[in-house]
């Protein structure tokens, strides 16, 4: 047994190491930009750049409606699966898991082909075509992430019986939905939002090639162009998706608890 | 019966090739408490889901208040459920799922907090208005199903093994309750049970099914004391079975072990030469030969249980054995294993199985 546990440590360490080590040098070159000494000037150069607010704040504001998106097509469709068409489920999954295996880039030439200025639906002809196809690629590539997270939120509650007891109490499937399923899944609702969340604030292909003023292309053109700035953009970034991760952990408190789920 | 509350008439269920509700009858007046009694797969539950909108028929009609409701959704039928698995929504507090119904209703607040706290009141639980249901036992967990299926004041209850979940003497005080409040509000109520014993102890009626039939309906005395088919007979009570053969259909007498009983009028349609299975409940024999007892068979004792009160018996009778249950005299041992013994019994008692 102890030489289990030492081995067992042995491998912790390790793998903290490898997850670590990089973060360290990363945090530790971000605060070198004033020569001699260690600052956040780097990440004052950052956070005041209108180029990162403004783009922050446009990924931002698409994340948000790639998440309600996402939520308006899984929560139902999953939970149409779950209750009525069950033999579907290994389709749907498969569907689900197309954006994983088809680049984005690939994606995105289908939008131009399809929605470009010639096309009897120009989307990209006006800015807020483009934005929409961006949410909806987005919800796309997300979609592996929001669908499982909805269908194992919808394994810990028993969605026929629940359903049955709403409908012969007189509930329509929209009560149902909203007052009964969304409640009890939310907090898998809330990992997915936030797993898409943070896809959309780190997408650069999309973004780019549709030519939307988005995080992702900001990023890159700091890393092709600064030293320093990078480092302390990708600090904040690490420091925003471990935010999101935390609130996650912190809203599963406010989860409905059921007997098996007492916690 | 004058006009049934209930009608279910000719109603038959398939899932493609299998059919799992045959040509099912029953009429229920109003406020009367019936129950489905079967084992399972007999498609009792199958029949109270047709009921309820959860499933359609394959024929037959299901009318309610002089109203056909076979196409009806579920939400539109009025109808209150419990269910098995109490199916209580987690994520709101018990008060809000009493009111659940009441506000999907669009009954005003006010009105729906008056009504909630009156269903808290009738199961006993208004101290539990707040909690959720994981804070509950089982059996409270059910007292707050049965109070949300009655607060929008359904017409018709139905209950899906609403106690099967739970242990035997929860089982045994929520069921009392159950039906104390039924009678209370008068709701015609369906029971569904796999549970014989809660189902003679609290319906008006009972259907017994198997094989998705009705095998026979009646009041627990009839469906107890006078079986229609060999499966009830089975399945409702203990049975001690003995095979016989006729010798003479005219007289009525039949031949057990060597031995002539006589069964007038109870061999109707019966030859000479026939062999029965015949039937007596424990409670109908007696050890020795007893005064009002007018048929006998002789034995020798093969088992012998002392239960304090009750001695539990069981003697060989030829190829069979019978199981009977005597009283506990303190001046007067129990018989040994061993000894020859006659069994009495009243001819009118025993039953012959088809």
């Amino acid at each position: 047994m102890k030489s289990g546990r030492f081995w067992a440590w042995v491998v912790f360490i390790l793998g903290a190491a490898y997850f670590f080590i990089p973060l360290i040098a990363t945090i530790e070159f971000s605060l070198r930009m004033r020569r001699g000494v260690y600052s956040f000037d780097a990440y004052k150069v950052v956070l005041g750049d209108s180029q990162f607010q403004a783009t922050f704040l446009f990924s931002v504001i698409v994340a948000i409606f790639t998440i309600l998106l996402g939520v308006l097509i899984v929560v139902p469709t999953a939970y149409w699966i779950r209750l009525r068409l069950p033999q579907l489920r290994p389709i749907v999954e498969f569907i689900t898991l197309l954006p994983l295996v088809i680049p984005a880039i690939v994606i995105v030439f289908g939008y131009i082909r399809m929605y470009g200025s010639n096309s009897p639906l120009p989307f990209l002809g006006s800015n807020l075509g483009a934005n929409a196809l961006l949410v909806i690629g987005y919800a796309a590539l997300a979609l592996p992430y929001m669908y499982r997270a909805v269908d194992t939120g919808l394994r810990t509650i028993d969605v026929r019986t629940l359903t049955e007891a709403a409908q012969i109490l007189g509930a329509g499937w929209g009560t149902i939905i909203t007052r009964v399923i969304l409640p009890n899944v939310l907090i898998a609702v809330l990992s997915g939002a936030f797993l898409t969340f943070a896809i959309v604030i780190g997408e650069f292909t999309m973004a780019s090639l549709l030519n939307r003023p988005a995080f992702g292309p900001y990023l890159q053109n700091l890393v092709a162009n600064r030293a320093y700035e990078p480092a302390a953009l990708s600090i904040i970034a690490f420091i925003i998706t471990w935010g999101c991760m935390s609130l996650i952990q912190i809203l599963s408190r406010f989860a409905p608890r059921s007997a098996s789920r007492p916690n | 019966m004058a006009e049934p509350f209930l009608s279910i008439q000719h109603v038959r269920k398939s899932f493609g090739a299998t059919t799992v509700v045959e040509d099912f009858n029953l009429d229920v007046a109003p406020g009367e408490f019936v129950s489905f009694l079967g084992p399972s797969g007999c498609g009792k539950t199958t029949v109270l889901r047709m009921v309820a909108g959860f499933e359609e028929p394959s024929a037959g009609k299901i009318v309610v208040g002089g109203k056909d409701i076979t196409r009806l959704k579920p939400n539109q039928r009025n109808v209150g459920m419990v269910f098995q698995a109490y199916a209580l929504f987690p994520n709101l507090t018990v008060a809000q799922n009493i009111a659940f119904g009441l506000k999907v209703g669009g009954m005003p607040r006010a009105d729906a907090d008056r009504r909630v706290a009156e269903m808290l009141d009738m199961i006993k639980l208004p101290q539990m208005a707040d909690r959720y249901p994981y804070q509950l036992s089982g059996g409270q967990q059910q007292r707050i199903a049965l109070a949300r299926a009655i607060a929008p004041k359904p017409k018709l209850l139905l209950l899906d093994e609403p106690l099967s979940a739970l242990d035997a003497k929860v089982r045994v005080s929520l069921r009392e309750e159950i039906r104390s409040i039924q009678k209370k509000l008068g709701i015609t109520t369906i029971f569904v049970t796999h549970d014989q014993e809660e189902a003679l102890s609290i319906s008006d009626r009972i259907a017994v099914m198997y094989g998705g039939r009705a095998e026979q309906v009646g009041t627990p005395f009839e469906i107890y004391n006078r079986p229609a088919t060999k499966f009830v007979a089975n399945f409702v009570g203990t049975l001690n079975v003995l095979e016989g053969k006729v010798t003479d259909a005219a007289m009525g007498t039949v031949q057990v072990n060597n031995q002539e009983v006589s069964l007038k009028g109870k061999l109707n349609g019966s030859k000479s030469g026939d062999t029965l299975s015949l039937a007596l409940r424990p409670e109908a024999i007696s050890l020795g030969r007893q005064p009002g007892h007018d048929a006998s068979l002789s034995g020798e004792i093969a088992e012998v249980h002392f239960l304090g009160s009750v001695i539990r018996v069981r003697v060989g009778v030829g190829g069979n054995t019978v199981s009977l249950d005597t009283f506990n005299n303190s001046t007067t041992p129990p018989p040994a294993v061993g000894d020859k013994a006659d069994i009495s019994f009243s001819s009118g008692d025993m039953l012959v199985l088809h």
